[in-house]
């Protein structure tokens, strides 16, 4: 699996344009010690990786690079573990070409 | 707060909410469209493939100003296992005709232009404005919605839901379910800048001719999915999904699958030497037609892809949502005409016209096809691809074989890996889903 380790999503990210609603995160992961295996699979599945997980095991999400594409909304929102809506109006990423 | 009142309020800015829009206000109602992007398409992502026949019904001369990127003249599909693809290509000069059929598009232009149509036609746009509720009467019909752009509400006869895949409003307001892991597809992809003669050269092309390439197989991994190339202008958008349940069940990741279709000895040279200058994701409703949700009630319709209108088949889509933003809006006409309330009962007019066009026919037509597809993601996405290459390397490798050993060993190759029964059932499950 070497090849996916050399895919850097923060350099793709970098080509995008953002809007950052500073203090106003749009999606939320709810308060755990041990994440579920929803939390878990964010880690993975968001394009974005948006989900990270900290020192104390606990997945942790930073919305700045989030294209708002709803996976995590799909699989976290019903088991609880995340709140998610849309970034306030005019805030988020900026397509170009979309 | 807007203190004036609306004969209806389109929520969202993409193909089905412009098309009702666009429909609406040229029949001289009063519209107002709320849209959370800085402009129209500024959220929106898609492939991009635009529908003539299907925009034709709303602007005839679309082709006089729409920011159009190649009309297409031919159409791959390919067959990959991990070293090689098995394609049928169709190509004819029939494509280069007066009023071509398909383009090309690049969604943020194109729905800059498309929303400058509907501002045309007398609609009131509000970009920046994220609808955060839908407004219901003490009977719970709708008779608004709230924004955080203003206190208060805001007033219409009738609200249009064209808010995407992932619309929250109508999740919200229980008029629908959240769409479920194992009905959409998540949809990664790049758009590749080559100078506009590289693309020519690369895709044989010329003047405005464009191709389209979809791929299926290994480039999945087992999962349920498809990767696609789209020759625009002068870049090419490449991308690949699979169906969210896959991706949670496997871990794999979609920028390790994009990165892999990319490195395939097939993709690679065509897209060599690219600028890559956006990267986006979207899903895309999978579902088909069961997973069609209620479609209006009492002051609401819901359209496109909130609605979960998708021809996962033939990738259509784009052509689904604006065709019915287009019918909504007649309905809505309709019942306006008859001075009539924006009941779920006069608003069930709209599904009768839905019912009757292209949009649910074809969705019916392929209702048991999303489930065998999941279902069988290994046989169709792994084993199947790898078993034609080996077949078709077979038949074109000259090695001394005599040709009749080489046909006995295909064959056994697919006894063996599906059994007969299995290669029979397949081919019976595929041909009923398809009729």
């Amino acid at each position: 699996m070497s090849v996916e380790t050399s895919v850097r999503v923060e350099d793709k990210l970098f080509y995008n344009r953002y809007l950052v609603d500073v203090g106003h995160p749009h999606i939320k992961v709810r308060a755990h010690t041990k994440p579920t295996a929803q939390l878990l699979a964010l880690l993975k599945v968001c394009p974005a990786r948006c989900y990270e997980l900290n020192d104390k095991g606990q997945v942790e999400v930073t919305v700045d690079g989030c294209i708002e594409c709803g996976t995590c909304r799909v699989i976290g929102e019903p088991s609880g573990d995340i709140e998610w809506s849309y970034p306030r109006g005019g805030y988020g990423v900026l397509f170009k070409f979309g | 707060m807007i203190e004036e009142k609306f004969d209806a309020i389109v929520v969202g800015a993409g193909m089905s909410g412009n098309a009702a829009a666009l429909a609406m206000a040229k029949r001289g109602m009063k519209v107002l469209q709320l849209e959370r992007g800085e402009y129209a398409g500024s959220k929106n992502v898609q492939g991009a493939i635009l529908y003539a026949d299907m925009l034709e019904k709303l602007i005839p001369d679309f082709r006089d100003d729409a920011p159009l990127e190649r009309h297409l003249v031919e159409q791959r599909f390919w067959m990959m296992d991990d070293r090689s693809h098995v394609g049928v290509h169709y190509r004819s000069e029939d494509f280069n005709e007066e009023r071509p059929n398909r383009y090309t598009i690049i969604r943020a232009q194109f729905d800059k232009w498309f929303s400058s149509k509907v501002r045309e036609a007398g609609a009131t746009v509000l970009c920046e404005t994220t609808v955060t509720e839908l407004a219901r009467d003490a009977h719970g019909k709708v008779i608004g919605v709230r924004t955080d752009r203003r206190d208060g509400e805001i007033h219409a006869d009738v609200v249009v839901l064209a808010e995407g895949v992932n619309g929250l409003l109508g999740t919200r307001a229980r008029l629908r379910e959240r769409p479920k892991p194992d009905r959409v597809a998540l949809a990664v992809k790049e758009m590749h800048f080559v100078p506009r003669e590289t693309i020519e050269a690369r895709f044989n092309l010329k003047g405005d001719e464009g191709v389209v390439v979809e791929a299926a197989g290994t480039i999945s991994r087992g999962m349920t999915g498809m990767g696609f190339i789209y020759a625009n202008r002068e870049c090419i958008s490449l991308g690949i999904g699979c169906i969210v349940a896959d991706f949670q069940r496997t871990g794999e990741t979609p920028y390790g699958l994009l990165d892999g279709f990319k490195r395939h000895p097939s993709v690679a040279p065509l897209i060599e030497g690219s600028e890559v200058k956006e990267y986006s994701a979207h899903l895309i409703p999978e579902g088909g037609y069961k997973a069609i949700p209620q479609l209006y009630g009492d002051g609401w319709l819901v359209v496109g892809d909130a609605a979960q209108l998708n021809n996962a088949v033939h990738r259509e889509g784009s052509n689904l949502a604006m065709t019915s933003g287009r019918i909504a809006a007649e309905a809505i006409v309709q019942v306006r005409s008859r001075r009539q309330p924006m009941t779920a009962e006069n608003l069930s007019l709209y599904k009768k016209m839905l019912d009757e066009s292209f949009v649910i026919k074809d969705l019916k037509k392929h209702k048991d096809m999303p489930r065998l597809m999941h279902t069988n993601s290994q046989n169709f996405f792994l084993t199947y691809p790898q078993l034609l290459s080996r077949a078709m390397q077979n038949y074109v490798r000259v090695d001394g074989t005599p040709k009749a050993e080489k046909e006995k060993l295909t064959l056994k190759s697919f006894v063996n890996a599906r059994s007969w029964t299995g290669l029979f059932g397949d081919a019976f499950r595929l041909a009923r889903a398809w009729r």
